[in-house]
C-alpha cells in the first residue's frame, strides 16, 4: 500500500509549499488570473459568509485507504486523531449552532475510537441532517465495523459513500485493489438496512470523484448512469450521486505534478470557472473543525493549513457571530469549487 | 511560430478563430454547443460518435477533447476503443467497397 505524503517526506506534505506552487507559475507569470481577481469582477471579493448551514468536523486522518486523490493525505499512517476532550468542546457546539447540518468525516470516521461515542452524544442534538462519510471499505475492513450499518441506521445517519465508477477496474484504480468488491458488499449490507431505498428515510448518497486529470462530468447524468449500472448488475440503490470536482491539493497536487498534467488542469479550472457557481461556494456556508479544534473556512483550507481570518480560531473560543464577520481566505485552488456547476461536499451549486 | 502543424495548445485557443470572423465563429459555436447537448441521442452517446469520428479524420485535437471529454462522462475505455473501432470498421469498410467498383470494371473489360 502506498504511504502518505507526510509519511514519505515528500515536499508537498508542508503545506506552504502547496501554497507556494498555487500562487506561482502560470498565475504569477500571468497566464492565468487569479481567483481573486476573478471574483472581484463579479464583487465577491472579499467572499464573505453567509448564514451558517453546515458544520464539518473532522475527526482525524487515519483511514484504511490510500487514494491517489486524497485532498487530507489520509492514511493508515496518519495519527492525528481527534480526542474526547476537543468531541466535548465540538458537542458544546453543536448544542447551540445555528447550522442544520452536522458533517462528520476524515480519514475514516469511524477509525477514531471515540467515533461511536461521539455520534450517540452527537445524535441527542437533533441536528436535522446528520452525515458521515464513510468510505464504505472500513465497514467490511475488520469484524469490529460490521455492525456500523446497524449503528448508523440507530441514530438516523445519513450515509455519504465515495464510490468513483460503477465499474471495477476504475474505482480500484484510484482507490486500490478490493475497493470496489469491498465497497459493493457495503452497499449492499446498507441496502438491507434499508438505506438509499427509494422513499427510505434513510438517506444514502454518493460521491463521485474523477479518476484523473480531468472534470467531473455533468451530475444528473452521471446519476442516470451509475443508478442504471450499480442496480442492473449489483441489485444496489442509492439517492443521489454528489459529482465532485478533484482541488488540486495534496495528494491530487502531487499527481498533477508527476504525471505533468498539472498546467493543463489548472487551465481547464479556470476555463469552466462560472461566476453563478461563486455566490454558493461551500465555504459561505460551512465552518470545518480540524482534529485539534482549529477552524477553517473549508476542508480544503483546513488541508493548506489556512485558518479562519478570524479573532476565534479555535472552537474553545468557538462564537458564531463572531466567525461569520470574516472575509473567507481563497487561493488558486478555490477555482476547483466554481468549475462548470461548481463543487462542494454537497455536489454542484449552480 | 511552432515547429510543428500542431501544437497541443492550441485547441485551448480554438475559441480565437471568432476573432477574424465574428459572426461565423459565434453561429459555429453555437450550432456545435447545441449539436452535443442531450437529444434523442444522450450527451454520452454523441462524445462516443466525436470520438470514433475524430479518429476517422484523423484529428489530433478532437482526438484529445473527446477522450478527456469521454473521462468527464465515465466513458470506459473499452467503450472508447469499440467506438474508435467502429470508425476504424466504416473507414476501412469505405475502401473495400470500392473493390465492388474494381471487380465490376475488371468483369466488363475481361472476356
Amino acid at each position: 500500500m502506498q504511504k502518505s505524503l507526510k509519511a514519505r517526506d515528500n515536499e508537498l506534505a508542508a503545506t506552504n509549499r502547496q501554497l507556494e506552487i498555487l500562487e506561482g507559475g502560470l498565475f504569477a507569470e500571468g497566464e492565468l488570473p487569479y481567483f481573486k481577481d476573478k471574483i472581484n469582477k463579479i464583487g465577491h471579493f472579499p467572499l464573505r459568509p453567509k448564514k451558517l448551514e453546515i458544520l464539518q468536523i473532522n475527526v482525524g486522518y487515519m483511514c484504511n485507504q490510500v487514494c491517489e486523490h486524497c485532498h487530507v493525505d489520509a492514511g493508515p499512517d496518519r495519527k492525528e486523531i481527534m480526542t474526547r476532550d476537543t468531541m466535548k468542546q465540538c458537542l458544546e457546539v453543536i448544542k447551540n449552532t445555528g447550522a442544520h447540518t452536522l458533517d462528520l468525516t476524515g480519514g475514516a470516521p469511524e477509525m477514531n475510537p471515540d467515533f461511536r461515542w461521539f455520534v450517540e452524544e452527537a445524535a441527542k442534538a437533533g441536528i436535522k441532517d446528520f452525515i458521515v462519510r464513510s468510505n464504505l471499505t472500513i465497514i467490511r475492513a475488520n469484524k469490529k465495523y460490521y455492525d456500523l450499518p446497524d449503528f448508523f441506521k440507530k441514530h438516523n445517519v445519513h450515509v455519504i459513500s465515495s464510490m468513483p465508477h460503477y465499474t471495477r477496474g476504475k474505482t480500484d484504480k484510484q482507490r486500490g485493489d478490493g475497493v470496489f468488491d469491498k465497497s459493493i458488499k457495503a452497499l449492499q449490507e446498507l441496502n438491507a438496512r434499508g438505506y438509499g431505498m427509494p422513499g427510505s428515510d434513510l438517506r444514502l448518497d454518493l460521491v463521485y470523484n474523477p479518476s484523473g486529470a480531468y472534470l467531473p462530468g455533468d451530475q444528473m447524468a452521471m446519476e442516470k448512469d451509475f443508478k442504471k449500472a450499480l442496480d442492473q448488475d449489483f441489485g444496489i440503490q442509492f439517492h443521489n450521486l454528489f459529482a465532485i470536482t478533484n482541488l488540486p491539493i495534496a495528494r491530487f497536487l502531487d499527481y498533477l505534478i508527476a504525471s505533468e498534467n498539472y498546467e493543463d488542469y489548472m487551465y481547464a479550472l479556470v476555463e469552466a470557472y462560472n461566476p453563478a457557481a461563486v455566490a454558493n461556494v461551500m465555504c459561505t456556508n460551512t465552518i470545518s473543525i480540524s482534529w485539534d479544534g482549529w477552524l477553517y473556512d473549508c476542508d480544503f483550507n483546513q488541508m493548506l493549513d489556512l485558518k479562519v481570518a478570524s479573532k476565534v480560531k479555535h472552537i474553545k473560543d468557538y462564537n458564531e457571530d463572531v466567525l461569520n464577520d470574516r472575509n473567507i481566505i481563497i487561493s488558486q485552488h478555490c477555482y476547483g469549487c466554481t468549475a462548470g456547476a461548481g463543487s462542494s461536499c454537497q455536489g454542484t451549486v449552480a | 511560430m511552432a515547429n510543428s502543424y500542431y501544437d497541443p495548445a492550441d485547441l485551448r485557443k480554438f475559441g480565437k478563430i471568432t476573432e477574424w470572423s465574428e459572426e461565423l465563429g459565434t453561429k459555429f459555436f453555437d450550432y456545435y454547443g447545441k449539436v452535443f447537448e442531450e437529444g434523442a441521442l444522450s450527451a454520452r452517446e454523441k462524445s462516443l460518435i466525436a470520438l470514433a469520428v475524430s479518429h476517422v479524420v484523423k484529428c489530433p485535437y478532437c482526438i484529445d477533447a473527446y477522450t478527456k471529454d469521454g473521462l468527464q462522462k465515465g466513458i470506459t475505455k473499452e467503450e472508447m476503443m469499440e467506438a474508435v473501432h467502429a470508425g476504424a470498421a466504416i473507414e476501412s469498410g469505405a475502401t473495400l467497397v470500392h473493390g465492388v467498383q474494381m471487380m465490376n470494371k475488371y468483369n466488363k473489360l475481361s472476356m
